[in-house]
């Protein structure tokens, strides 16, 4: 049995698998991370720290939509 | 220099913001001093455009190399069906100078490349994105945190809008447009307004929001969203404001930044626009 974490994503809650980071959550959904932007707790997290951003449990996150329309 | 030579036509005209507390006859003149380059003359670019005129911003850049066309009408409201196939810098002028001609309007009917950056974003006091693809838009970014201006930068795509500030010219903590996403996401990643559609109404909202941003910025009141990422999704009507850091290993304004000038912008072929007519 593989220890779990419960967070919550653009408003719904998942478990994951612990530990997991920013980088981790996106390959699980299946998202490119150079068409999104990732808000954890209020906060945008830079791409640069998506490997090393471990998630705990109650973050909740929303995946920020890249968009560039005029 | 702010001189608070006023016409009676103009006392007159911007009353009800002499009236505000916050803006008055010093901040009246503050505007009438300023000036803003509005870079896209289409969904974003129209309100805010009429909003800065209307509001007296005494000189307004507008940049745009496309002739308006008939689905640019659904959302371009500065814009007129009798002036189809016209540059819609011209277009845009012509809408400004109807509703306050006391401000003067500077036609740029040219596409924004590293060399009309250059030429044009130190003329301006403050810039406003509201461009149609992601080239213009990174250009912009680089630009402005490279020439020391700030920029209001707001996009929009089917039914959502997002708006920032960015100021990170200033030094820390202010973040640039690169915190926030550090490329340009590959070419057909990320699906275009001609492709995925937009709510008129959506660019509506979100071209008023970027004026009153630019408005507050050159008024130097109230709490900016610089440092800030404001995220609206229309279909749920719920605004989010979420914290937008300075990311120290930013190329552009990180510690160690690579980018010190537009030359990648020189090099670079012209990426396909993302709300195209």
């Amino acid at each position: 049995m593989t220890a779990t974490i419960a967070i919550t994503v653009n408003g719904e809650r998942r478990e994951i698998p612990a530990p997991a980071t920013v980088a981790d959550l996106l390959a699980r959904i299946g998202l490119d991370p150079r068409k999104v932007a990732v808000e954890r707790n209020l906060e945008i997290v830079p791409r640069s720290t998506y490997a090393t951003t471990a998630l705990a449990a109650g973050d909740r996150l929303e995946i920020v939509h890249f968009i560039g329309g005029g | 220099m702010v001189t608070l030579d006023f016409t009676e036509a103009e006392l007159h005209r911007y009353s009800r913001h002499i009236l505000l507390p916050e803006v008055g006859a010093i901040g009246q003149a503050r505007l009438r001093a300023s000036s803003v380059l509005v870079v896209g003359a289409g969904g974003l670019g129209s309100p805010l455009a009429l909003y800065l005129a209307a509001a007296g911003v005494g000189r307004i850049g507008i940049v745009d190399h496309d002739a308006l066309e008939l689905s640019n009408l659904q959302r371009q409201i500065a814009h007129t069906t009798a002036r189809l196939g016209r540059n819609k810098a011209e277009s845009a002028a012509e809408a400004l100078a109807a509703l306050n001609p006391e401000v003067q309007v500077e036609v740029h009917a040219r596409h924004l490349d590293a060399d009309a950056a250059e030429a044009l974003i130190p003329r301006y006091d403050l810039v406003c994105d509201g461009t149609d693809n992601f080239a213009t838009r990174f250009l912009l970014g680089d630009a402005c945190h490279l020439l020391g201006r700030p920029l209001v930068s707001a996009a929009v795509l089917r039914f959502e809008g997002q708006l920032a500030v960015f100021e990170s010219h200033r030094g820390p903590p202010f973040p640039c447009h690169r915190c926030l996403h550090p490329e340009p996401p590959p070419p057909g990643l990320v699906p275009s307004c001609s492709e995925a559609g937009v709510l008129g109404a959506v660019t509506g909202v979100m071209g008023t929001l970027q004026a009153t941003e630019a408005l507050k910025r050159l008024l130097g009141i109230g709490e900016s969203l610089a440092g800030r990422l404001l995220i609206w999704d229309a279909l749920d009507m719920r605004f989010r404001t979420v914290r937008l850091r300075r990311d120290p290993a930013c190329a552009l304004c990180g510690e160690r930044a690579t980018i010190r000038d537009l030359a990648a912008h020189r090099a670079a072929p012209a990426a396909p626009r993302v709300c195209a007519a």
